[in-house]
């Protein structure tokens, strides 16, 4: 247990009789960079808000150096917060807000105006001291709202959607120089997002939350390329999801069919036995389309071209499957020769297939 | 201004539409206060006739006559009687309003209701319920001495008090919902990152919900402390000729003396007294939504 700085214990929490957090456990080692990563509404900020005890959980522990801090009040817990909404003091001077909690601590003026200054050297805003919040723009906001929870050297940093209200380019930015941040303070941050993107691009690990529970928790190359779940591999990186029923099952793959044809899973994960029915996920960048005329023999599914858009650098195909459910497959570049209404066979390479919502797996 | 009027009747541009649609505002303040604003100042500076009315002969006296240890002994009570009265309606007041914006949606509705419906009935009659309960063995000395607390009535109508607990009752609203409406403002999440930064909830409240409160704070100590110093109807029905404010010294020169120059001057220096007032917050509080009261 000393070696977790964070721990939470099956944490339940409901507002007016509604079940938010559902048995929640977790534990965080020092200097970890660890994200909640869910849809809103899924209790990401509540979990925030009852390690920061800013809520108090109806049940279950929360452990913070292995001390029990379940029922200490905020002020008493070794561990700062920068709000999805800044909440910058509006009153306060930027090294007002900074100061803040070294005042409370009665530092002497020497020592807070040095920690102050070293705070806005980090974010890079040397200069700013005597500006009031209304006059910063958003960026500058947010690396107050940084500067002002680390300056209390917080054992944990807890960091709700810090990065929501910026735009994309200096979204990009701030998540580089978090991260860059969090290094050099060696700081355990857990940072709250519903962007995947940042969440694989930061973290140490990742911890996808569905309806008040983890729904796995692993490294970003574990939820990436071994996602437990198809609602983990539809969240983190938008995969197809295929059900089908096991057909040809040895050590290494399994053969499954569904009314679309026959697919092929690399990797046999848990013995799946003949005739089992099981779920698939496929990434669409992994998904291979090939007009239907050219190859009709070809062990896949069969669909029709539905529809192509270009967004974000990729194209994106949509391709309706005999039973109604659609297929996306992405190429990088815009050029393909398929065109709405072609017939098409999809394949994949059997490794980019997985098997997900497997019990005990 | 007549003459822009008349042009604007011709052009009708939206500069002049807009003159037009304020013009009658100017108007009234004109007639209503401007105009009798300075026929007071002219009167305090006039003599009184032996009998009734004013000659018109220019003098200092009835400004004199107020350093008269009498009058200046009226002013000091008034002064003390708002300052009490105001310092009790912010320590009731001001938990009020800033509990009453934390409330849920449904009873801050039922909240302000119940503070509304005594202001359905004119405040000169709901004093006088106060009569009944304070006059001696009123419902209150009853009360009282049937719980033992008391032994004798307290006779409490006609005394410095009851005067003190009639102008809290007609002026506490004033303070609740000033320090309400700035509260209401006030972002919550504030206050939270004050107790994640290791504030205590005392201190989270003084540095943060106190300071962001403090315009409405300051507005409601405006709205009570200018009345009450000026209002004679409590003082006369809870106070009987016990209590004298300069309120109610205004009315008798005006009502019953009949010496309006001395009434015209005294309200002047009342006036001048409260404007000094305003001007000594806006100067602490450097509050630029004070503004409007002045």
């Amino acid at each position: 247990m000393e070696d977790f700085i964070l721990q939470l214990d099956r944490i339940e929490k409901s507002f007016g009789g509604v079940k938010v957090l559902n048995g929640l456990s977790l534990s965080v080692k020092q200097g970890e960079f660890i994200t909640l990563l869910g849809p809103s509404g899924c209790g990401k900020t509540t979990t925030l808000r009852i390690i920061a005890g800013l809520e108090k959980p109806d049940s279950g522990k929360v452990y913070l150096e292995g001390k029990d801090v379940t029922n200490e009040e905020p002020n008493r817990r070794n561990v700062n917060t920068v709000f999805q909404n800044y909440a910058l003091f509006p009153h306060m001077t930027v090294e007002g807000n900074i100061s803040y909690s070294l005042r409370l601590k009665r530092l002497d003026r020497a020592k807070i105006k040095k920690a102050v200054s070293e705070a806005l050297e980090l974010v890079q805003l040397e200069g700013y001291e005597k500006r009031m919040p209304s006059e910063l723009s958003g960026g500058q906001r947010q690396r107050v709202a940084i500067a002002r929870a680390v300056v209390n050297e917080p054992k944990v940093l807890l960091l709700d959607e810090p990065l929501g209200a910026l735009d994309l380019q200096l979204r990009r930015q701030m998540q580089t120089e978090l991260k860059r941040l969090q290094k050099h303070l060696g700081i355990t941050f857990v940072y709250i997002t519903h962007d995947q993107e940042e969440a694989l691009n930061m973290s140490d690990r990742i911890a996808v939350m569905r309806d008040g529970k983890f729904e796995q928790i692993g490294t970003p190359q574990e939820v990436y390329d071994y996602p437990k779940t198809s609602y983990v591999a539809r969240f983190v990186g938008s995969a197809n999801i295929i059900y089908g029923t096991a057909y040809d099952v040895n050590e290494h793959t399994v053969v499954f069919k569904n009314e679309d044809g026959i697919g092929i899973v690399a990797r046999n994960r848990a013995n799946i036995a003949y005739g089992q029915k099981v779920t698939v996920a496929v990434r669409s960048e992994h998904i291979r389309l090939t007009p239907a005329a050219s190859d009709s023999n070809a062990e896949g599914f069969v669909g029709v071209v539905k529809e192509k858009s270009f967004a974000g650098g990729l194209l994106q195909i949509i391709v309706a499957l005999a039973d109604g459910k659609e297929l996306v497959a992405s190429r990088h570049g815009i050029d393909s020769t398929l065109v709405p209404g072609d017939k098409v066979i999809v394949t994949w390479a059997p490794e980019n297939a997985i098997l997900v919502d497997l019990e005990g797996a | 201004m007549i003459k822009r009027a008349f042009e604007c009747f011709r052009q009708l541009n939206i500069n002049c539409v807009a003159f037009l649609a304020v013009l009658p505002l100017f108007v009234f303040t004109f007639m209503f206060v401007i105009g009798p604003l300075i026929y007071m100042l002219v009167l305090s500076f006039l003599q009184r006739a032996e009998v009734w009315g004013i000659v018109n002969k220019f003098t200092f006296k009835n400004y004199m006559d107020i350093f008269e240890p009498v009058y200046l002994k009226t002013f000091i009570e008034s002064f003390k009687l708002a300052i009490t009265t105001t310092i009790l309606i912010m320590i009731i007041g001001y938990p009020f309003g800033y509990f009453m914006a934390k409330l849920d949606a449904k009873w801050k509705k039922r909240m302000m209701l119940l503070i509304f419906i005594p202001f359905w009935t004119s405040s000169l009659i709901r004093l006088y319920g106060w009569i009944i309960i304070f006059r001696a063995n009123g419902i209150l000395d009853k009360l009282l001495m049937a719980l033992n607390i008391t032994e004798e009535p307290l006779k409490l109508l006609y005394t410095y008090p009851a005067v003190v607990v009639g102008m809290i009752y007609v002026l506490l609203p004033f303070m609740i919902f000033s320090v309400y409406s700035s509260a209401e403002k006030l972002d919550w999440s504030l206050v939270e990152a004050a107790r994640d930064l290791g504030a205590s909830s005392m201190q989270a409240f003084f540095t943060i919900s106190l300071k962001l409160t403090l315009p409405g704070l300051l507005s409601g100590v405006v709205l009570t402390f200018i009345p009450s110093m000026g209002l004679f109807f409590i003082a006369d029905i809870l106070g009987g000729n016990k209590v004298v404010l300069v309120g109610n010294l205004i009315q008798e020169q005006l009502m019953k003396a009949h010496n309006w120059p001395f009434a015209a001057a005294l309200s002047v220096v009342l006036m001048i007294l409260t404007s000094v007032m305003i001007y000594i917050y806006r100067r602490i509080s450097n509050v630029k939504e004070l503004e409007g009261l002045v």
